[in-house]
């Protein structure tokens, strides 16, 4: 075979892979798979995150004089000083030896708003989400963490209950029950895995950057509200079957343990969109 | 009295992109709530916009659009330090102007 003729056959060929090519990308630019299709609807709604309101209802709330005691929260202790909300997101649930407990964000917040200004920290744990004061907790939460946007996990373990909540946390993770005998690690111990059209991280290990617990507060754009990680929790243990956990209960946050610890590392995008 | 709005404004060129985030309920007088009966419709339904005072934009609303909405839209000419204001009235006579300085 002449080299000439070789040539022409290898145009030949590959002109033909090309216009094979061309006949399948055309459907296949048509057919985005699901999860393409839910990042491009987010892109689109995240320059106008909804949680932006929250933030500024949270930073009003933490500023204002409110309560029996006509007290501010600005003196509220977060783990780095009475005052600190910089960085205190990615740093917590911790130990805090005052209340001589493992607290998480928005426990701790009640923890502040019984204290400082004189409100009922109980009679807030049984509000329900969004009625109340508790909706006030999670704006709290929600400009809390967005003080913290873009910072790295990094939650102490160095006292003994520390330590001791991640290891309840991480077997809450794997305990199974229910009437459909399940555990968080059914749905979220596998690469893979989705529910309905959400993909489901791994949360046995560090899922990333702004995946799990690093996107949590976030806005929920099917429904309009503001979910805090004490309410995604909650809704984990419905979708589970389980009893509702009790609000600030240790279980969520030796859970919260769990995830915040296994996240170092991983950068916080809280509060994030979803959908 | 309702929330404030978040407003945005950048100016690039001789235009200037603003974004507003409204806090409503949206409420479309369609829903049932628990008991059955109908939530009555609260909703925003006229929109306006300013440009140092000077309306640049007016819309009518109705239930179809989303709870905490979301408005974007370009005015020609606003340069920085131009003054946007933006007031949306509801159907139940509240209403709410905030304001912002373009960027």
């Amino acid at each position: 075979m002449s080299l000439a003729k070789l040539t022409m056959q290898k145009t030949l060929s590959l002109a033909l892979t090309f216009a094979l090519c061309a006949g399948a990308a055309a459907p296949a630019l048509a057919q985005k798979t699901t999860s393409q299709g839910i990042d491009e609807y987010r892109a689109m709604l995240a320059d106008g995150n909804p949680s932006e309101l929250f933030e500024a209802k949270g930073e009003d709330l933490w500023k204002k004089a409110r309560g029996p005691k006509n007290a501010t929260l600005e003196k509220c202790d977060l783990g780095q000083g009475p005052g600190v909300v910089k960085g205190v997101f990615v740093t917590l649930p911790r130990y805090f030896a005052d209340t001589q407990r493992m607290q998480d964000l928005e426990s701790r917040l009640v923890t502040c708003m019984e204290t400082l200004q004189g409100l009922n920290g109980a009679e807030i744990a049984k509000t329900p989400f969004g009625k109340g004061e508790q909706s006030n907790v999670t704006a709290l939460a929600t400009w809390i963490a967005s003080e913290s946007k873009g910072l790295k996990f990094n939650l102490p373990q160095a006292h003994t209950q520390e330590k001791t909540f991640y290891e309840v946390g991480k077997r809450l993770f794997y305990q199974r029950g229910g009437t459909h005998d399940f555990a968080c690690a059914s749905c979220h111990g596998e690469e893979g895995k989705r529910i309905r059209l959400q993909d489901l991280p791994v949360l046995s290990q560090n899922p990333g950057d702004g995946v799990g617990f690093a996107a949590w507060p976030a806005y929920r754009v099917s429904n309009g509200q503001m979910w805090s990680m004490q309410l995604r929790l909650n809704d984990c243990y419905r979708q589970q079957r389980f009893p509702y956990p009790g609000f600030g209960s240790n279980a969520t946050i030796a859970l919260s343990t769990y995830l915040g610890v296994n996240a170092k590392g991983s950068v916080s995008v809280a509060p994030a969109l979803k959908r | 009295m309702a929330d404030p709005m978040r407003i945005r404004a950048q100016a690039a060129g001789d235009k200037a992109t603003v974004r507003v985030l409204m806090s409503h309920e949206m409420e479309t007088g369609q829903r049932k709530d628990a008991a059955g009966k109908i939530v009555p419709a609260w909703h925003i339904q006229e929109v306006t916009a300013t440009l140092n005072g000077k309306p640049v934009l007016s819309a009518e609303w109705g239930p179809s659009v989303s709870k905490n909405p979301f408005l974007q839209f370009v005015v020609k000419g606003a340069k920085a330090g131009d003054k946007i204001a933006v007031t949306w009235k509801d159907n139940k006579g509240d209403s709410r102007t905030d304001e912002a300085t373009v960027a």
